[in-house]
C-alpha cells in the first residue's frame, strides 16, 4: 500500500530526512517511534504533503502511485490521513460543517454527488456514538477552546467519518488521559480492516498497549535504524532511546 | 460644468418647491454656503489621505428624479430581510415607494423624513433633532443637508421597544442614467426605548451611482439601538455614508456594518457620549476584491467619564482591491475612568491588495483604558495545510480559514435571521459551501 525508498527530505534547507525505507501493507499496523527530533513527524507530514517540505531524494508511492505529483487534498481524496498532534482551531465552523465539507469535497473529487443529508446524519450519529462524542460537541467550533483530549477524539472522529486507507496518527496520545486513550484506540481498533493500515507515531509505549502494531521501527536522527515486533516497543519502554544512541555509537 | 458648480445651481432649483420660511430652510441655506467654501474633499484632506472622489466626481450626475420608476417587489425581493416581519421605509431614486413600504404610526413613528419636515405635529422632534448631531463643518453632510429632504424617520416615544425591526432601503432604478443620491435619515429613541434597524442602498443598473447619505441618531437615557448597515452593492455604485450618534447616559448603541460590495465606499462613523456610563459599539466586516475600496473612518468623542467604546473591524481584501480603517478616539480631560477597546484586523489575499489602517488615540484624561491593535496578515499556513490534509481543496480552504477570521464579528448580531443571512453572504462571498447544521 505505501512504499518510501530512501526518503531524503529538508525543510528551509535543514535535512530532516536522510534515507527513509518502509512498506506497509494492507491490514498491518506500524508504530514508529523515537527521541524528540528525530524526524517522526516530518516523517508524518511529508507522507502528508506539506509544501514546505522538499522532498530531495526517494519516492513515496501509495496504492502504485508516486505522491510527489500529488497536492495534499488530492493526496487525502486517495485515502491518506494525518490525525494532526496540534490540530488547528476554525472559529465559526462547527465540527459537522466541517467534517460535512470534507467528506463532500472528496466525493466532488471522486466525480460523486453530495451525501444525502440523512446519511451524513445517519454517519455522524453512529461515529459520535462510537467515540462517546457527545453531540452538543459536534455543534461547536472547531477545535476551538478544545481541551488537548477534545482534539485529539476529534481527530479520530474525522479519521472514523473520512474512512482512509492509510491512518498516520501522529502522536496521538499526548495529551490524553488514561480514559480517554482507551476510547480513542478502541475506535481506532473497530476502523481496522484487512483493507486498510495505521502507522501510529509516538514517543512513548503506552499507546501500544491498546493498538497493537505489527510492526515496532525505530527512527533517529532521521533514519529508521531499527525494525522489530511489538517486543521492541516494550525493550524501548524499559532502556530507554539512550540504549538505540549507544549502539549506533 | 463641474459637480460642485452644479450642486450650487441646483440648489435655486430645489429652492423653488420648498417652503422657504420653514427654520430648515435657514439650516440648508447656511450648509450650502458651508459647502461652496470647503468644497469636495480631496487627498490633500487629511481625513481623505486614502481615498480619493476625483474620478466619481467627474460623472455627469442627475440631481433630481426625472420621473418616478416603480418597481415589482418579485424583482426586489431578495434585497429585503423578508424571512421576518419589519416594518419598511423604501425609496426608488430617492422617491417614497408606498407599495414597496410598510410604515406605522401605531406606538411609534416608522415613516417619511419630508413628512417630518413639513407637518405641524413633528415640529418640536424636528427643531430639538434636526442637524443637531450632523457635523456643521464636513463638506458632505453640509452638502447633504442642503438638500436633505427625503429619507426615513423613526421615532420611538420613551419606554416603548419597537416589537419588529425597521427596513430602510434605497433603489437606484438608472432610469435617470448617472445618478446622486443624497438621502438623509433621523432615528430618535427616547428613554427606555428600544429599536434594531436594517439600512441597505441597492444600485439595479449599470449607470453610475453616486449616494452620499447622512443618518441622525439620537439614544436618550438608556435607550437601546442596533444599527446594520449591509453594504453589497453593484460595482458600478459607489456610498459616502456619513452616520452620526448621539447618546444620552445609560444608553446602548451599536453599529454594525457589513462591506462586501459596492466600487467606492466611505464610512464616516461619528458617536458623541452625552452622559455617563455609556456603551459605544462599532463592529466591521469588509470582504473585497477586483478595484473596490472601502474606507472607514470611525470617530468616538469620550467627553464624560465612565464611559466605553467597543470597535472591531475584520477586513478581507483580494485581487487589486483597496482598504481603509481610521479609527479615532478622542478622551476628553474629564472623562475619566473612560474604556476604548479598538482592533482592526486584516488579511491581505493577494499581493496587489493594499490596507491603510491607523489608529488616532487623543487622550485628555489619566484615568482611562485605552487599547488599540492591528495586525495586517496573510492566512496560516499550518491551518491551511491542516484543512488540505482533510480534502479540501486549497481555495476553498482559503475561504473556509477567511470566513472563520471575519466570523466572530457576527456573535453580536441580535436579529438571528440577519445572522443568518450576513453568514451565508460571507460564505458565498469567501467561496464557502456550508449548507445548513444537521
Amino acid at each position: 500500500m505505501l512504499t518510501i525508498k530512501d526518503l531524503h527530505a529538508s525543510v528551509e534547507d535543514k535535512e530532516i530526512l536522510k534515507g527513509i525505507n518502509l512498506q506497509v501493507n494492507p491490514g498491518e499496523v506500524h508504530a514508529i517511534m523515537g527521541p524528540n527530533g528525530s524526524g517522526k513527524s516530518t516523517l508524518s507530514t511529508v507522507i502528508a504533503g506539506h509544501e514546505d517540505y522538499e522532498v530531495s531524494k526517494g519516492s513515496i508511492v501509495f496504492d502504485g502511485e508516486d505522491l510527489a505529483e500529488l497536492d495534499a487534498e488530492q493526496r487525502a481524496h486517495k485515502g491518506v490521513f494525518l490525525s494532526f498532534q496540534y490540530p488547528v482551531e476554525i472559529p465559526g465552523v462547527t465540527v459537522t460543517n466541517f467534517i460535512k465539507t470534507a467528506i463532500n469535497a472528496s466525493r466532488k473529487a471522486k466525480g460523486l454527488e453530495d451525501m444525502p443529508a440523512k446519511e451524513m446524519l445517519k454517519s455522524i450519529r453512529e461515529k459520535a456514538a462510537m467515540l462517546e462524542i457527545d453531540s452538543k460537541f459536534l455543534s461547536r467550533s472547531l477545535n476551538e477552546g478544545f481541551s488537548g483530549g477534545e482534539k485529539k477524539r476529534n481527530e479520530i472522529f474525522q479519521l472514523a467519518m473520512l474512512e482512509p486507507k492509510l491512518a498516520i496518527l501522529d502522536e496521538t496520545d499526548s495529551g490524553l488521559d488514561i480514559d480517554a486513550l482507551k476510547i480513542v484506540a478502541n475506535g481506532v481498533n473497530k476502523l481496522k480492516s484487512e483493507d486498510n493500515a495505521v502507522v501510529v507515531i509516538t514517543h512513548y509505549q503506552r499507546l501500544l498497549d491498546y493498538i497493537v502494531p505489527d510492526f515496532v521501527h525505530v527512527l533517529y536522527n532521521g533514519r529508521i535504524v531499527k525494525s522489530g515486533t511489538k517486543e521492541l516497543a516494550h525493550e524501548l519502554e524499559a532502556k530507554g532511546y539512550d540504549w538505540i544512541k549507544q549502539e549506533l555509537a | 460644468m463641474e459637480l460642485k458648480e452644479k450642486m450650487l445651481s441646483s440648489f435655486m432649483a430645489l429652492e423653488q418647491e420648498l417652503d422657504l420660511s420653514s427654520p430648515v430652510h435657514d439650516i440648508r441655506s447656511t450648509s450650502l454656503k458651508t459647502f461652496e467654501i470647503l468644497g469636495f474633499p480631496t487627498k490633500k484632506d487629511e481625513a481623505w489621505k486614502y481615498t480619493s472622489l476625483a474620478k466619481l466626481l467627474k460623472n455627469d450626475y442627475s440631481i433630481f428624479p426625472k420621473k418616478e420608476s416603480s418597481l415589482e417587489l418579485k424583482d426586489v425581493k431578495k434585497y429585503f430581510l423578508y424571512e421576518i416581519d419589519s416594518y419598511k421605509v423604501v425609496f426608488i431614486d430617492g422617491i417614497y415607494s408606498p407599495f414597496l413600504s410598510d410604515t406605522t404610526h401605531d406606538g411609534i413613528d416608522v415613516c417619511l423624513l419630508s413628512a417630518a419636515l413639513s407637518k405641524p405635529k413633528y415640529k418640536g422632534v424636528i427643531e430639538k433633532y434636526f442637524n443637531k448631531v450632523a457635523a456643521k463643518d464636513e463638506s458632505l453632510t453640509a452638502l447633504n443637508t442642503s438638500f436633505a429632504k427625503e429619507g426615513a424617520y423613526v421615532f420611538v416615544p420613551k419606554s416603548v421597544i419597537a416589537e419588529k425591526p425597521i427596513q430602510i432601503i434605497h433603489f437606484s432604478t438608472g432610469e435617470q442614467g448617472d445618478f446622486l443620491l443624497q438621502p438623509r435619515s433621523l432615528i430618535v429613541v427616547e428613554e427606555n426605548a428600544q429599536v434594531q434597524i436594517i439600512e441597505r442602498h441597492q444600485s439595479l443598473t449599470p449607470h453610475e451611482v453616486l449616494t452620499n447619505s447622512v443618518t441622525e441618531i439620537f439614544a436618550a437615557k438608556n435607550a437601546l439601538v442596533d444599527y446594520y448597515k449591509i453594504q453589497n452593492d453593484r460595482i458600478d455604485a459607489s456610498l459616502i455614508d456619513n452616520t452620526y450618534v448621539a447618546q444620552e447616559r445609560d444608553s446602548n448603541v451599536n453599529v454594525h456594518t457589513f462591506s462586501f460590495g459596492g466600487k467606492l465606499t466611505r464610512n464616516n462613523l461619528n458617536f458623541t457620549q452625552n452622559g455617563e456610563y455609556i456603551d459605544s459599539t462599532m463592529k466591521g466586516i469588509t470582504i473585497i476584491g477586483e478595484q473596490q475600496h472601502v474606507d472607514h473612518y470611525t470617530l468616538v468623542n469620550h467627553v464624560q467619564p465612565n464611559c466605553e467604546s467597543h470597535q472591531d473591524y475584520k477586513g478581507i481584501y483580494a485581487d487589486k482591491s483597496v482598504g481603509v480603517f481610521n479609527g479615532k478616539i478622542y478622551v476628553d480631560k474629564i472623562a475619566q475612568k473612560t474604556n476604548a477597546f479598538q482592533q482592526n484586523n486584516n488579511i491581505l489575499l493577494d499581493n496587489k491588495a493594499t490596507i491603510n489602517t491607523k489608529p488616532q488615540l487623543e487622550i485628555f484624561a489619566d484615568d482611562v483604558k485605552c487599547s488599540h491593535g492591528c495586525t495586517i496578515g496573510q492566512l496560516d499556513e499550518d491551518a491551511l495545510f491542516y484543512l488540505r490534509t482533510r480534502g479540501i481543496p486549497k481555495r476553498e480552504a482559503k475561504g473556509l480559514l477567511t470566513y472563520a477570521f471575519a466570523n466572530n464579528v457576527l456573535e453580536s448580531v441580535a436579529i438571528p435571521a440577519l445572522k443568518t443571512r450576513i453568514n451565508k453572504l460571507i460564505a458565498t462571498k469567501l467561496g464557502v459551501n456550508l449548507g445548513h447544521d444537521l
